[in-house]
């Protein structure tokens, strides 16, 4: 029994050495004097100055960060309504319509993103429009829309069945239930959708390079660019930064969650206390 | 009621989905294509804030890969900045605008020898933006000195050797080093550098690309072709290393500048194209890049070290054996890419 708990150690331990080894080796290469990937010559501040005054990899970042919120709050919108329609539909339609929700997250990144392209081109040879940032954001929202549709199913099966009656009851009209009974209800859902929706637009490579046209880029086109001279250490900043960023958001909302459940816990006890 | 807010709400989606992709067109712009890592970027807003243009500015990684993006359509690029090969790729299939060479005044600082190049002969389609050299990157302390592409042959260093992961520069050396032209189409020659390189495999260490930066670096392997302006790079973390052009002569490389066929911004890209010709904004970027200028001031006044003048500015007589690639024709490209799958399989 002693000997497999230090198994279990030994393996928990190597598995988060697998998980961060990788991302231990960039952020220190990030502050590595030359431009070398494997050899160590001093420590430097030189790539994060320089990726502040590389104005491509700042346009680029912001094209992706203006994206990826753009497109995951209009597919929380989207997506939530969608949801709510699915939920009210008949068995024998919603059950098909799910399955085809679920074929764009299953689908291979390319053939979204070439057919996406086809069809932006295509099109915009009749309308007269060219691949741009107007076409890389309704690509980046039609991609977004399942997984906050994925997300907020399981919310709406959760709801009890008469609370739509029983905000009808008491002088809702139909918007009014969605929006002050259902929508509230259903928050965590479409919060956790938005965020899914919001990191799978940052991460995206393939369908932003098919639908992005001539005039802008994103980050991760930027990076990909860069492999015929190797990839430059201002990329082993940035991701150091993006890595910091979101480190010291995950700390943040868990020290509030803790807070807020000790906060109940004590609540708790002086309801107890106060009864007894 | 339910009707009207979903048809409304179907309108509002609709009328974003176009304003989003229209417009923009009033203002003065430019879209240019380059390579990634391939400027100076504060030369951009330079060029904005004198001549009001705005830059629209891509990368792409490969020449095959802007030429795909090129064709796929939907984009509308002003300039772009291929390879030699490409550019006289693009010239034969119609792609190019001829230049208006009266808005380009700084093409007189263009340094003769690059200009009328074999692969835009009569100089009417393109600019040269950077150029340079590849040869032998060597660690002297395990392989010796250098001067010959037989080093690359030779079983001593068997192991040690690295060689270009792509067919077109691979067959180069082989024919160079047999004494022919690179840009050969003589299937009998290209037989005899097919057969060089297949004895040369099992010597190899391995094919690479951007990969040689890390092996040679570390000295996990001693010995492989690159280009100079990144011997410069690689010189910075192992000192043992040296470069040199080989006797027998080698591939020059130029990245030159083009207007596309029916560019809208032709006026804006010819003056996109002058600015980075002039002398400061190319020794800017040939400083950032550290491959060679083009303006035959820029190696007079740019501020480096003797050293690394000699090997990005190297002199005549290396040079003269140098050839620039054209672009093959489709019959011999197929010979290159069947070749390349049996000497890899």
């Amino acid at each position: 029994m002693k000997k497999n708990y230090v198994g279990g150690k030994i393996f928990a331990a190597l598995t988060y050495v697998f998980l961060y080894a990788p991302i231990v080796v960039l952020i220190v290469f990030s502050f590595n004097s030359t431009k070398s990937r494997t050899i160590w010559s001093g420590f430097t501040l030189n790539w994060y100055k320089e990726l502040f005054n590389d104005s491509l990899i700042m346009s680029s970042l912001q094209t992706t960060i203006t994206v990826s919120v753009i497109a995951s709050v209009a597919a929380a919108v989207i997506g939530t309504f969608a949801a709510i329609g699915f939920f009210n539909m008949k068995k024998n339609w919603r059950s098909p319509l799910l399955l085809v929700n679920n074929i764009p997250v299953v689908n291979a990144d390319i053939i979204t993103g070439v057919s996406l392209s086809l069809l932006f081109v295509s099109v915009g040879a009749m309308l007269h429009f060219e691949l741009g940032f107007g076409t890389l954001l309704i690509a980046h929202i039609s991609f977004d829309i399942p997984y906050v549709i994925l997300s907020v199913m399981p919310k709406l099966y959760q709801l009890d069945r008469n609370l739509f009656e029983a905000a009808q009851d008491l002088g809702c009209t139909w918007f009014q239930t969605i929006y002050k009974a259902i929508i509230p209800e259903i928050m965590p859902g479409i919060i956790n959708g938005l965020l899914i929706a919001f990191t799978m637009s940052v991460d995206d490579f393939v369908i932003s390079y098919f639908t992005a046209g001539s005039s802008v880029q994103t980050l991760s086109m930027t990076i990909y660019a860069m492999t015929r001279r190797r990839i430059s250490p201002k990329i082993n900043a940035i991701s150091t930064l993006l890595f910091a960023v979101v480190l010291i958001l995950l700390v943040i909302v868990n020290v509030r969650e803790s807070r807020q459940y000790k906060a109940e816990i004590k609540k708790d006890k002086v309801l107890k206390g106060v009864l007894e | 009621m339910k009707k009207t807010v979903s048809i409304v709400i179907c309108a509002i989606m609709l009328a974003c989905l176009f304003s989003g992709c229209g417009g923009g067109k009033a203002a003065k712009v430019v879209n240019v294509y380059n390579w990634g890592e391939y400027i100076d970027t504060d030369l951009l807003e330079q060029f904005e804030n004198e001549t009001g243009i705005k830059v629209n500015y891509k990368t792409y990684e490969s020449n095959e890969q802007m030429y795909s993006v090129l064709k796929q359509g939907g984009v509308s690029y002003d300039v772009v900045i291929p390879s030699d090969y490409m550019v006289s790729r693009l010239i034969n299939e119609d792609m190019l605008e001829p230049l208006n060479f009266a808005n380009i005044p700084n093409y007189s600082l263009i340094e003769d020898s690059l200009k009328n190049m074999a692969y835009d002969a009569e100089n009417k389609y393109s600019v040269p933006y950077m150029w340079g050299t590849v040869g032998i990157i060597y660690d002297s302390t395990v392989v010796g000195e250098v001067d010959s592409w037989s080093a690359l042959f030779d079983e001593k260093n068997s192991g040690n050797i690295l060689m270009f992961d792509n067919s077109r520069d691979a067959m180069a050396i082989a024919l160079k080093y047999l004494g022919y032209s690179m840009n050969t189409t003589d299937e009998n020659e290209l037989n005899k550098a097919y057969e060089l390189l297949e004895k040369q495999k099992p010597i190899l260490q391995g094919y690479v690309m951007d990969q040689i930066f890390d092996k040679l670096e570390s000295g996990e392997a001693a010995i492989g072709p690159y280009y100079a302006g990144d011997y410069l790079t690689m010189h910075e973390a192992n000192p043992n290393l040296k470069f040199c052009i080989p006797k027998e002569g080698s591939n020059v490389f130029v990245d030159a500048m083009c207007v596309l066929k029916n560019a809208e911004n032709k006026d804006n890209a010819e003056a996109f194209i002058n600015f980075m010709s002039g002398t400061q904004q190319s020794m800017a970027n040939s400083e950032i890049i550290g491959y060679t200028s083009p303006n035959k001031e820029v190696g007079d006044v740019i501020d480096i070290d003797d050293f690394t003048k000699g090997i990005m500015y190297p002199d005549g007589a290396a040079l003269a054996k140098c050839e620039a690639y054209i672009n093959l024709p489709q019959e011999t490209l197929n010979y290159y890419d069947k070749m390349w799958v049996e000497l890899k399989s």
